[in-house]
């Protein structure tokens, strides 16, 4: 069962450049581990050293942060999308 | 405020401001709470520009710009605030001349200085919303913990590449900067704009969302962008709205709030470690062992010594300007691509800055590389002190 995931732009070098890519997994964490294994660079962005999501990384299930849902445990289909949104400071320079 | 106590519109503003007049939306009393209203813009740039010309051309009674910067050549394929004419003269002086231009009616006041936890409190005071169009995270954080310690509304935009996001954060009831991103991301993982580049259009967009957030705002119409994050596209012309939430564990914002006076940010984004001197010394001499000056490197070449110089930059970047000899592989293919170079000799990585090459050093070095030199200052520096026959961007 693939879900489509939206990559952003600080993201896409990781992912050849593709904005939307696909992964299977039947929950969120399950998701992600294909994903990175799928395209290994986003692992560093996403998760830190000690194997935790890194906190200025939000994962959006849908419009839904997945922190108010059930995290890396919240289930997915095939017809959810997730998006990663980094923060990004650019503006003035 | 109480509509008796809302200033009066003159004949000259009656005429100028005739389109908002007529509506009912924003009428005669609308237009005065637009004059009796202040929006402190943080920084006269990309964001800036657009959003404080349309609050200026709108009637916004008090605009306040805080910059420190000089208007440069690169600065004009989007600051459209800025002309050709004001190339080297400062941001502020500038900004303050066009705005008046588009509007002598109002008042604007500049503050040459850079945004400090010392300073953002006495800025912020009189203004009634801050608009943060800064261009790093420290200033970010600064601003919305300033926002949320006064209370003030921070219409907030941000920027890169195609992409923006938009929300407007800290007002009572709505969440804070710091309950979606609790935490900045570590220094060099996120490219700035000078690194990564920017469509000009693209803070056009994001700039006159965040100013009509603080014009919605001032005269009480509409429904605010509280909760709300919007994200916007340029390349695929695509808005999508995320929910924000409040969070009630939120150092600033919250129910137990742990930071009640401005911090150091640049502390809190890591660019300046909390450790002894003595710690920062043995940091220092380690990190001069892993880089190279472009003096250095041209004395080495010139010397004959074999080293391997590879380019992480986009091939984009790269038809602009290059070291001689140098082999292109951008950032995000290193790691499938650093079987092309051999772990055994002596490499030099280089971006435009130093930034990008820094963290496919420390790539390379995990794979088992050995000698591995990041180029200080990257290619910029390069063509300042070396090459100064090719173009810098």
């Amino acid at each position: 069962m693939a879900t489509k995931i939206l990559i952003p732009t600080p993201l896409r070098p990781y992912t050849d450049k593709q904005e939307a890519v696909e992964a299977s997994g039947a929950t969120i964490g399950e998701l992600l581990t294909d994903l990175t294994t799928r395209h290994p660079g986003l692992k560093a962005h996403l998760y830190n050293e000690q194997g935790k999501l890194r906190s200025f990384v939000n994962l959006y299930l849908n419009d839904e942060d997945i922190r108010y849902l059930q995290k890396e445990a919240t289930p997915v289909s095939a017809s959810d999308t997730l998006s990663i949104i980094p923060s990004v400071a650019g503006g003035s320079r | 405020m109480n509509a008796n106590a809302l200033p009066e519109l003159n004949k000259d503003e009656i005429k100028r401001y005739s389109r908002h007049l007529i509506m009912p939306e924003v009428g005669v009393d609308g237009q005065k709470r637009l004059k009796a209203g202040s929006v402190l813009c943080i920084g006269a740039g990309g964001l800036g520009s657009p959003a404080a010309m349309y609050l200026a051309a709108a009637g916004v009674g008090r605009i306040g710009v805080v910059d420190f910067d000089v208007v440069d050549f690169s600065n004009l394929q989007r600051q459209i605030i800025h002309g050709t004419k004001d190339v080297g003269r400062s941001k502020l002086a500038s900004a303050k001349d066009r705005l008046l231009d588009i509007n002598p009616h109002i008042q604007v006041d500049v503050y040459e200085e850079s945004l400090t936890s010392e300073n953002a409190l006495r800025l912020f005071e009189p203004y009634d919303v801050i608009l943060d169009g800064t261009d790093n995270f420290p200033t970010r954080y600064l601003t919305n913990d300033a926002c949320v310690l006064l209370g003030k509304p921070n219409a907030y935009g941000s920027i890169f590449r195609f992409e923006g996001q938009a929300s407007v954060f800290s007002t009572k009831e709505g969440p804070c900067y710091r309950c979606l991103y609790p935490e900045p991301p570590p220094p060099g993982l996120v490219p700035s704009c000078a690194e990564g580049g920017v469509l000009g259009v693209l803070p056009g967009v994001i700039g006159v969302i965040q100013a009509t957030e603080a014009i919605k705002l001032l005269t009480g119409i509409g429904e605010p962008l509280i909760g709300r994050f919007m994200i916007y596209d340029a390349l695929r012309m695509k808005f999508r709205e995320l929910k924000l939430r409040k969070d009630p564990e939120c150092p600033v914002c919250g129910t137990h709030p742990t930071v009640t006076t401005l911090i150091d940010y640049e502390e809190f984004c890591g660019l300046r470690p909390a450790v002894s001197e003595e710690q920062i010394a043995v940091a220092t001499n380690a990190g001069s062992a892993t880089e190279i000056s472009a003096v250095e490197l041209k004395a080495r070449l010139d010397r004959g010594d074999q080293l391997k110089i590879v380019d992480v930059r986009e091939p984009n970047e790269y038809q602009i300007n290059r070291i001689p000899g140098s082999q292109l592989i951008p950032l995000g293919e290193i790691p499938r691509r650093y079987a092309e170079l051999d772990p055994n000799d002596e490499i030099v990585v280089q971006c435009k800055m130093g930034g990008r090459s820094a963290k496919a050093a420390d790539y390379l070095r995990s794979v088992g590389f050995k000698r591995v030199l990041n180029l200080k200052g990257g290619i910029l520096d390069w063509v300042d002190k070396v090459d100064p026959s090719q173009p810098k961007y």
